[in-house]
């Protein structure tokens, strides 16, 4: 009778579980034991059939360990545990319908617009967030677009109800080097006109960075407590002064060839901490950019060529090529609803070049050391975050089913409105007939 | 004099045209693949077979195969040999593609705008892909009449990509495209899904009205004392009415679960019953429905969110097609996803399980179906096209890499011979380098709305 009765209190407890949420099922937190697993660290060797405890939202232990007492055990027999992947640029959190306006976070209006914080902007409840995040895309760097500076990038994790919950240690402002060729065959402007305008969009940034070098010094000397007067409000200005300090990461999006040359030229003897973006061209100027010492966050590797005349398969061998280089490469899909393709993306630059091994740190490590997060992110450590995600095999192959996902030691549902759509329609009730 | 040697240049270049034409109108080639893991799609897997191409045909697949002495192999030993990739929705290979000023354009046709100098069709070729569909765009409710190609590329006769035999198909539209060009802009029904359904009835109720003018007139014709004139020729009824005989297969743009049914029930009133529906990315909600009718589904693996009428879309839409009964394949809609095709293809592993045969063929004998050419092509059977791609690994594997793609028998891309550059026709004005192909311009024209709207299709 006692036990009847704990049967129905327990379904009724199930049921009100799944009814007791409006868009998606809480994430629990706590103590957790991920046993029998084999554990791809990622910084060192994989742990075969080892565990891996979480706590407090981090790995408190790894390897052949056991469960501490009350722990939530998952058994993981047959299943690979790896760091959350990172996407390393991208719209995710800024747009909803990418067609609406109404919708669209990323552009604001400007052409010097540091200042704008792409933070403030993130919406925690976006559905396109659930429907990444379930794929073991775990953070993501919310980028803004347009203009020469765009405004501030945030990395952001895919969990939380705030931004500042979300927020994942990172800021960096975007530049968009000026372009000095057509923007793409539908680019009608004259040769002369393009040749102008680039000129004049050089001369432009090379004005505004003077203007942030003055604003620099003179912002130094009184926080140095050197001279009294205050500054009048200038938020550019406040917000490049870091960035040419070298304080700060300057995210410089740059794609052709010729560009890619003079923002090398641009950034030399600046002392800049700066990352070189999309780099859809980077194979043309590997060698350069090792010698440089500038890391590349590219992508997406799923795309065209850039020019008609490249060989076909250019953007999927472009990452291989520059790390063989010795560039240090991150790969982003650059995409805004699709960001679960991050492994994807990585495992096509792994097939033409790149390597399995490398591939994966273009998606963990490599990113978290480039933002500066690596202590938190990027690679399966004690200590580190418990950002991760748990599956059946191969995180690059499509057949690969992700079973769980954390995210700073949230055990994340692994639900989005797109299972949950697959859940009710499958098998539909009703059916073809009332 | 002078005039006289201009005329003769001139004859000379048309000759040599011409001999270049007929050529290669006839190209059909030779190979033998050797010891490949064959991938029939309608026979099952066959373990280290030979397939042999003669004269552009699958003449014979079975081990130990020899050919006559000078034909071409390919050893496939521990790769992957598949029928080539049909996609059932591009628009690849087309020098326009929406005629968008009217609601009703079902007299034009793409195949008057073929461009057999895109580089994307060898970059398709380069992804296993022999065979697509250059579509109309998705403007008008009814578009227009549209082509099936196959990727002969080397050709620089826009009949030499034509896929002679191939049904005639023509595009339809459902939804946000329709609506936004005729309506929003010239302020025009459609503006709304009903005015949508609005001009499918009043055009087959026509074109009916049509067709039976014309049944009178000709029976009439031949009767004594007949008096009457011949109705007047319209070329847009023409092509309507050939809708309703049966001998045009309709490709229609399509989204939303209503409008999809919508379109149903008036092909039901109108007995019209070849219907292939585009994108329907909420095919999945009448999945059932769909089942019932014999429409069939061309879907995209996972993109969603583009626009609104995509927001309430699933990845398992394949899925949950293929498991209702629905003959499904997965599209490109773009110069970019047509080369993996066999990557969008595995996705429908992950999302819904679908098993390796399933999955291949959304890809081959399924689009094939959907353009009604598959007993020509779409499997790997005795007396079908020498349509193969070669792939190192299985190609649902994403350490895939296409190696080798043969049209009717003729290697069209060899991976160990692709030369960079593969222009046929390199622009000598063309001094400043059009690059920068990223995502941010493509938003961004599709701000522009109009301009942009001719150039995409989703």
């Amino acid at each position: 009778m006692k036990q009847m009765k704990n049967i129905i209190l327990t379904l009724a407890g199930v049921f009100c579980v799944l009814l007791s949420y409006g868009q998606n099922a809480k994430a629990t937190t706590g103590t957790f034991a991920l046993t029998n697993a084999t554990i791809v660290t990622v910084t060192s060797d994989t742990i075969k059939n080892g565990t891996l405890i979480i706590s407090d939202g981090k790995i408190t232990d790894l390897g052949t360990v056991s469960a501490p007492a009350g722990a939530n055990v998952i058994d993981c027999k047959g299943l690979f545990i790896f760091p959350g992947m990172i996407e390393s640029g991208a719209r995710l959190g800024l747009v909803e319908v990418g067609s609406d306006p109404r919708t669209r976070d990323y552009n604001e209006v400007g052409d010097i617009i540091p200042q704008m914080k792409a933070l403030t902007a993130v919406n925690p409840n976006s559905v396109l967030i659930p429907v990444t995040r379930v794929s073991g895309v775990t953070t993501s760097l919310a980028v803004p677009t347009g203009g020469l500076f765009s405004g501030t990038a945030a990395l952001i994790n895919l969990h939380g109800y705030t931004p500042d919950q979300m927020y994942a240690g990172f800021e960096g402002v975007v530049l968009n080097f000026p372009i000095t060729g057509k923007r793409g065959r539908w680019d009608r402007r004259s040769d002369e006109e393009i040749k102008k305008e680039a000129e004049k969009a050089l001369e432009k940034l090379n004005e505004v960075w003077e203007k942030a070098e003055a604003y620099s010094k003179i912002d130094s000397t009184i926080l140095a407590g050197k001279a009294s007067s205050k500054l009048d409000y200038y938020p550019e200005m406040e917000t490049l002064a870091p960035v040419v300090r070298g304080e700060k990461t300057l995210l410089v999006e740059v794609n052709a060839a010729n560009d890619i040359k003079a923002a090398i030229e641009w950034v030399k003897d600046k002392n800049l901490k700066v990352i070189f973006t999309g780099m859809s061209e980077g194979w043309r100027l590997a060698e350069e950019l090792a010698e440089a010492n500038i890391p590349v966050i590219t992508g997406p590797v799923l795309d065209i060529p850039n020019r008609d005349y490249d060989k076909y398969d250019r953007s999927y061998t472009n990452a291989g090529m520059m790390h063989q280089a010795g560039v240090k490469v991150a790969i982003r899909t650059n995409d805004a609803e699709n960001v679960r393709n991050l492994p994807y993306n990585a495992g096509f630059a792994a097939t033409y070049g790149l390597g399995k091994e490398e591939a994966l740190k273009a998606i963990t490590i490599t990113p978290a050391q480039l933002f500066g997060v690596d202590d938190q992110l990027g690679s399966l450590e004690k200590g580190k975050s418990a950002t991760l995600f748990i599956t059946d095999g191969d995180p690059f192959e499509p057949k690969t089913q992700v079973k769980y996902v954390f995210i700073n030691g949230w055990n994340i549902p692994m639900e989005s409105r797109q299972t949950k759509l697959y859940d009710e329609f499958l098998d539909r009730s009703p059916g073809l007939k009332k | 004099m002078r005039l006289t040697n201009t005329i003769y240049k001139l004859s000379l270049i048309f000759l040599f045209a011409c001999v270049c034409s007929i050529s290669q109108a006839q190209e059909r080639g030779d190979v033998l693949i050797k010891n490949g893991t064959v991938l029939t799609i309608t026979n099952g897997t066959l373990e280290n077979t030979d397939v042999l191409i003669r004269d552009g045909k699958i003449s014979k697949i079975g081990k130990g195969l020899k050919a006559a002495s000078g034909t071409r192999e390919i050893d496939a030993a521990g790769k992957y040999v598949m029928p080539g990739i049909i996609d059932a929705h591009s628009h690849i290979a087309l020098s326009s593609i929406n005629e968008a000023t009217s609601p009703v354009t079902a007299e034009v046709w793409t195949g008057d705008a073929l461009d057999p100098l895109d580089i994307s069709i060898y970059r398709a070729l380069a992804g296993g892909v022999t065979i697509s569909h250059a579509l109309h765009g998705s403007a008008n409710a009814i578009g227009g009449q549209s082509e099936t190609i196959k990727h002969r590329y080397g050709t620089v006769d826009m009949d030499g990509l034509r896929m002679e035999g191939a049904p005639r198909t023509i595009k339809f539209a459902l939804g946000e495209n329709p609506t936004r060009v005729h309506g929003e802009r010239s302020g025009i029904v459609p503006k709304t899904r009903m005015g949508v359904e609005a001009v499918f009835r009043s055009s087959f109720s026509e074109a009916k009205q049509y067709m039976e003018k014309w049944e009178v007139y000709n029976s009439d014709k031949g009767k004594k004392g007949f008096k009457g004139s011949a109705p007047e020729y319209n070329l847009r009824l023409e092509a309507l009415a050939d809708i309703l005989k049966g001998n045009i297969i309709v490709h229609c743009h399509s989204y939303r679960a209503d409008e999809i049914y919508m379109l149903m029930q008036v092909f039901k009133d109108f007995g019209i019953k070849k219907l292939v529906f585009q994108h329907v990315n909420e095919g999945f909600k009448v999945a059932p429905e769909l089942a019932e009718f014999g429409a069939m589904a061309s879907v995209f693996a996972d993109w969603w969110d583009y626009k609104f009428e995509v927001y309430y879309s699933t990845a398992y839409n394949a899925a949950i097609l293929t498991k209702n009964g629905v003959v499904t394949s997965i599209n490109s809609d773009s110069g970019e996803l047509i080369r993996h095709l066999y990557h969008e293809a595995a996705k429908t592993q992950k999302y819904g399980d679908l098993s390796d045969d399933e999955a291949l063929k959304l890809i081959t004998i399924n689009p094939a179906k959907q353009l009604g050419i598959e007993k020509r092509v779409g499997s790997l059977e005795e007396g079908k096209d020498g349509d193969v791609a070669i792939f190192s690994a299985h190609p649902l594997s994403i350490y895939t890499v296409p190696l080798y793609t043969i049209v009717d028998g003729v290697v069209k891309f060899d991976k160990e011979n692709d030369p960079a550059d593969m222009r046929i026709y390199p622009d000598p004005e063309e001094t400043i380098d059009v690059t920068l192909h990223d995502r941010e311009d493509e938003d961004r024209c599709m701000d522009m709305g109009y301009s942009n709207y001719l150039l995409t299709d989703k």
